[in-house]
């Protein structure tokens, strides 16, 4: 088992009215514990491949040699299943309705059936995952893991896809990538919201196997299956949001199960060694001038047995002392920061979309000034291909011909938030 | 039930440990009722529940008065201050919790309470005043390696006593808390030496991990009426100069909160503790 450590970061002083606590939640698994001599967690793997008609040609070339980089990055003993989707899934290897145990053999048969992966039919993304759920429930105690990978957009309807992330939710942990300019970044988001997971934009097809073997190693890493943020707030007091804000922006908010009255599990997924930070915002009733209040309780916790791997309080004092509450925590400033231009990339792109040109040039042209000002430049760059800034006035335009690819990239990478310098006076 | 400090049985509703008189959790908050945890957060509304310990005032009959408080960033006082008088003299003994020690809290109380205690018994039993800060210092010494579990479970603080009688006042400290001698006219004077390597850096200090180095001692015979003031570095981290310590014309007591005020006003960011003992009949 790793050790864990979280640390908070937030300023505990409250105006004498204040009722809003924010702090950034640092959690960090080290992995210097007992858990490296204990040997590895059991997992299971799926590799999900779109074999629908539209990858025909230099896609499935691509996607067969992405798919055997991933199985050969598969650690001995890992169960693992490479399948195939289109309007429906199907296993491709083992042949049957299980996953394999993971040997030099097994790998090397999955690679061979990988090449026989042809392009045909339809994209049914709910149903490949459906799919990798009927397998995974056979490993209860597994870390379990998932690799989609698409070029194209859903052909079910919102309600169906909507129950089959329902059904994963919570089961496995899911990492999808999408390739060319036709599948659509807003439908993976929502996978990577359900199943805890990122989303990417392989933008250019000769680096899919590189993102294929990330993706396997990563997962090959996690030694601590399903975690969960344990919160505890005052009676009369609200939880307004606890959101992943890095390595990239994840809502948990809504993912909550109530302990008990004052208290949720929040779900993280599994832990390799890595860090993750994590926004919470509670509303207090206002307190009196001096009082301390525990506005939050926080524990990393096994959910099952409630066993606790890290643990730390979220303070709240009022003053009416305005150097004390004005003075804002820098690292709650930068991940607010972050998670509005997430939000203004999303509104502006969607405006855009709808054709609501006055909604979608305020909204990028501030994101544009909020890029470069956070050190976002990849963003800002991307920001620079959909938006015009006029240098003399600052007046926004929205540019005629953006490239598809382009627009992509701007709204999957608009998740990823860019981490803080470290400021070791703070430390 | 149990201590949370030392794990000695205690019995519900009492509000100190019997054994090490560590504070202990109310049965319920003073604000909603509510069950009271370890940490002596409220389950229920967060509260976290007064300690005593966080604004404490000190008086003796003869004038001298003393303020203990938990300053605006740290969120307990691990200060501590023991005040006595004895036929004309008074006795004061201030320690300040090493911050990154374990329970420094109760570090600073038993040097505080052990030392004034065993200060008293010396000049009863006849020692000389620097005699007696010396045996005191050791009696304190010894009662805060008591509280340590082992070398690396070693609770820790500063220590500074004062006896001042008629003429004559004697200081003992070791760390850096301090006295000074403020004249009702001239120049004051810091009377101790810190034992740091640099501001805050500790180079002697009150625990079982502590050097063998032992207390410091300086008497002084003042001429004139004045006030001898013993702190923490809560004070004088911010009025550092004997000049900055003067008060306006008033009793002791109400000169501790001024400077406390004055201390809390520049930031108050750590514990503040001081003690002023009239001397020769200094004011008021």
């Amino acid at each position: 088992m790793s050790d864990f450590t979280l640390h908070i970061d937030h300023n505990k002083y409250l105006p004498v009215d204040g009722t809003e606590v924010h702090a950034i939640l640092t959690v960090a698994a080290t992995g210097s514990g007992p858990a490296r001599q204990a040997k590895p967690a059991e997992a299971a793997e799926i590799i999900i491949i779109d074999t629908s008609g539209s990858m025909s040609g230099s896609k499935i070339r691509d996607a067969r040699e992405a798919a055997r980089t991933a199985i050969e990055s598969i650690r001995d003993g890992v169960h693992f299943g490479v399948m195939s989707g289109d309007n429906s899934a199907r296993l491709i290897y083992p042949r049957g309705r299980q996953l394999v145990k993971a040997t030099p053999a097994t790998r090397a048969e999955a690679v061979s059936a990988v090449r026989g992966l042809s392009a045909n039919g339809g994209t049914s993304i709910g149903e490949w995952l459906r799919a990798a759920a009927n397998l995974m429930d056979a490993h209860p105690n597994a870390i379990k893991h998932a690799i989609l990978m698409t070029d194209g957009q859903n052909n079910e309807g919102d309600a169906a896809f909507a129950a089959a992330l329902r059904r994963c939710e919570g089961l496995f942990v899911c990492d999808s990538l999408g390739i060319g300019n036709d599948w659509v970044p807003g439908e993976l988001r929502k996978v990577a919201e359900a199943l805890l997971g990122t989303f990417a934009f392989v933008r250019n097809q000769g680096e899919l196997k590189d993102f294929f073997r990330d993706l396997t190693q990563q997962a090959m890493g996690k030694t601590v299956a399903e975690l969960a943020l344990r919160v505890w707030v005052p009676q009369n007091a609200t939880l307004k949001y606890v959101k992943q804000v890095s390595p990239t922006l994840l809502d948990l908010t809504g993912k909550g199960t109530a302990v008990n009255p004052l208290t949720g599990d929040y779900p993280t997924g599994s832990w390799g060694t890595e860090e993750r930070e994590y926004h919470l915002c509670v509303e207090v009733p206002p307190g009196a001038m001096r009082a301390e209040i525990r506005a939050a309780w926080v524990k990393l916790v096994l959910p099952d047995t409630g066993e606790v791997f890290a643990s730390g309080n979220v303070l709240a004092s009022w003053t009416d002392d305005l150097a004390q509450s004005t003075r804002i925590n820098r690292k709650v400033a930068h991940y607010t920061g972050q998670a509005e231009l997430h939000e203004l990339i999303q509104e502006g792109l969607s405006a855009r979309a709808a054709g609501d040109v006055g909604t979608a040039t305020a909204r990028l042209g501030r994101a544009r000034q909020l890029a470069e000002d956070s050190g976002r430049t990849d963003t800002a760059r991307l920001l620079d291909k959909v938006v015009e800034i006029d240098p003399g006035t600052g007046t926004a335009r929205l540019r005629r011909n953006v490239d598809k690819a382009d627009e992509i990239e701007l709204d999957t990478g608009s998740v990823r938030t860019s981490q803080m310098r470290r400021n070791p006076e703070e430390s | 039930m149990t201590c949370p400090a030392c794990a000695a049985p205690v019995l519900p509703g009492h509000a100190f440990c019997e054994d090490c008189g560590h504070p202990l959790p109310l049965v319920s908050c003073t604000a909603c009722g509510g069950a009271v945890d370890e940490e002596a957060y409220c389950v229920q509304c967060g509260l976290r529940q007064p300690d005593p310990r966080d604004h404490q005032e000190a008086a003796l009959a003869n004038g001298t008065a003393g303020v203990s408080d938990r300053g605006l960033r740290h969120q307990h006082n691990e200060d501590a201050m023991a005040l006595t008088a004895l036929d004309g003299l008074t006795i004061v003994v201030v320690c300040d919790g090493v911050s990154n020690s374990p329970r420094p809290e109760l570090a600073s109380a038993a040097a505080a309470e052990n030392g004034a205690a065993a200060l008293r018994g010396a000049i009863e039993a006849g020692q000389e005043h620097e005699e007696a800060t010396r045996i005191a210092y050791a009696a304190a010494a010894r009662a805060v390696v008591a509280l340590a579990t082992s070398p690396r479970d070693a609770p820790a603080c500063t220590y500074v006593s004062a006896v001042a009688g008629p003429g004559r006042v004697t200081v003992g400290w070791v760390g850096d808390s301090r006295a000074y001698w403020l004249p009702d006219t001239g120049a004051g004077r810091l009377l101790t030496e810190d034992d740091v390597a640099s501001p805050g850096l500790l180079t002697a200090w009150l625990g079982a991990d502590a050097g063998q180095g032992g207390v410091r001692v300086l008497s002084l015979t003042p001429d004139r009426p004045g006030r001898l003031l013993v702190c923490t570095d809560g004070l004088w981290g911010y009025l550092e100069h004997p000049e900055a310590l003067r008060t306006p014309q008033g009793p002791p007591a109400d000169s501790v909160r001024e400077l406390l005020s004055r201390a809390l006003d520049a930031g108050g960011r750590d514990n503040i503790t001081v003690v002023l003992i009239p001397v020769n009949g200094g004011s008021p």
